[in-house]
């Protein structure tokens, strides 16, 4: 009976984590392209289903495209709609570009009066934000970065950002083939992210009965290896807590990564 | 120079093949279509590991006014990943313009630059096609290099491309 209780509370203390199932996601309109005016338009939503824009856009705030020599250009032809944002990105250059939507921030949750509250934004808003007399106040530091990579011509080298959780690929992300294994290396601040579970969800789930979703673990050295089953676009997605907050206002820190794929067939 | 370096090393080793030639031929079918585009075509040689030893042909359409038809280069998927990606095109003596419904003879002389590298052992040569608006198919055909005497192979598409044939000729 003791251990059923257990179980419960552990589930709850869960809950709020799985509010999190959402998910936010860029889907290109290719991946791998040739040519000198090649060009990919991009959408940014958040969605239970992969990759339908349902639900709510993804704000294009923390949008960062870097091209394959690593200088950031700007987007073209932004713009968030009910269901979605979209952009355009010119890839002037041969080799792999990068396109990244990155937040860090502070989230928050409270009670007034007993009722639970919720918040999102910057350190020096959350004095202002948060009213006085606030209880079970929580602030986490919110990291993300969502990604995928586009490559005109031959595929470059890709460097890590040393901040938050994140993927090293060592297999490069527009060179994945079904059936053949794909490696990656998690890290977590430029370190080897241990023991974290990897989610791995295919798209178009919405003309299938089960989801066919699985997951890996990283080993000591953060690294996993995913044998994509099918051809086609997937995402990639993994998230750590810890005690080691970046900001002085939160105790906890949460750091998530996402990755859309694309997977060719041979 | 690395790429002359090393093939004049290998050369050392087991002595280049002189004198020894191929010709292929490859089927452009007709097709019942309502729309319709000529395929890209590649050809290219690769060796038992699947790494290329040989680039032989790429036909696109180099007249596009727009982009020198280099966007679609990339759909001619298998040939893109291999080696396409890695070259700067057009190249003399490898890229070409489409060509039309028939049957088209591609000869390489003794000497040619691309198979004037190609050392003795085994090799498969691989056609792939892809078409605007249509799908995309590839067909192998193993050889061994060089021949003592003619030697045919040869290979049937179903979709994209009719009968394929290579002759190796000591």
């Amino acid at each position: 009976m003791k251990k059923q209780l257990t179980a419960a509370l552990a589930l709850l203390i869960l809950a709020p984590q799985a509010a999190h199932a959402h998910r936010a996601w860029l889907l290109p309109s290719s991946t791998i392209l040739s040519g000198d005016t090649a060009y990919v338009t991009v959408d940014a939503a958040v969605s239970n289903e992969l990759f339908y824009f349902n639900h709510n856009p993804m704000k294009l705030d923390g949008l960062t495209i870097s091209q394959p020599d690593g200088a950031k250009i700007e987007a073209e032809n932004a713009s968030t709609g009910k269901y979605r944002s979209t952009f355009d990105v010119p890839l002037k250059a041969d080799g792999t570009y990068r396109l990244a939507l990155v937040s860090d921030g502070l989230t928050a949750s409270y009670k007034v009066n007993g009722e639970r509250k919720r918040w999102r934004g910057k350190p020096e808003d959350l004095a202002k934000d948060i009213p006085q007399g606030a209880e079970e106040l929580k602030v986490t530091h919110a990291q993300r970065r969502i990604e995928t990579f586009v490559t005109r011509g031959k595929p470059s080298e890709l460097k890590v950002s040393g901040a938050g959780l994140e993927a090293e690929m060592v297999t490069h992300p527009n060179d994945l083939i079904s059936g053949e294994e794909a490696s990656f290396k998690l890290l977590l601040d430029g370190k080897a992210a241990a023991n974290v579970k990897v989610e791995v969800v295919p798209g178009g789930g919405r003309y299938r009965d089960k989801v066919g979703d699985f997951a890996v673990t990283t080993d000591a050295d953060g690294a996993f290896k995913i044998k994509f089953p099918e051809p086609g676009m997937y995402y990639i997605e993994a998230s750590v807590e810890d005690d080691k907050p970046g900001f002085k206002e939160a105790k906890q820190r949460r750091a998530t990564f996402g990755a859309t794929l694309e997977v060719m067939p041979e | 120079m690395r790429v002359l370096l090393t093939i004049g090393a290998t050369t050392l080793l087991t002595g280049p093949v002189l004198g020894a030639s191929m010709e292929i031929k490859v089927e452009i079918p007709k097709l019942d279509v309502a729309e319709y585009h000529r395929p890209y075509v590649a050809m290219w040689i690769e060796r038992p590991d699947r790494t290329v030893a040989a680039n032989l042909s790429v036909w696109y359409d180099q007249a596009n006014k727009k982009d020198k038809g280099e966007k679609w280069l990339k759909d001619v998927r298998q040939w893109w990943r291999r080696t396409g990606r890695e070259l700067t095109l057009p190249a003399d003596g490898l890229s070409g313009a489409t060509r039309p419904v028939g049957i088209h003879e591609i000869k390489f002389e003794p000497g040619h630059p691309a198979i004037a590298a190609l050392q003795p052992g085994e090799y498969e040569l691989i056609v792939e096609a892809a078409r605007e608006v249509g799908g995309r198919e590839l067909v192998r055909i193993p050889f061994k290099w060089p021949a003592d005497k003619d030697v045919a192979g040869a290979a049937a598409g179903k979709e994209e491309l009719g009968a394929v044939s290579l002759t190796v000729k000591p």
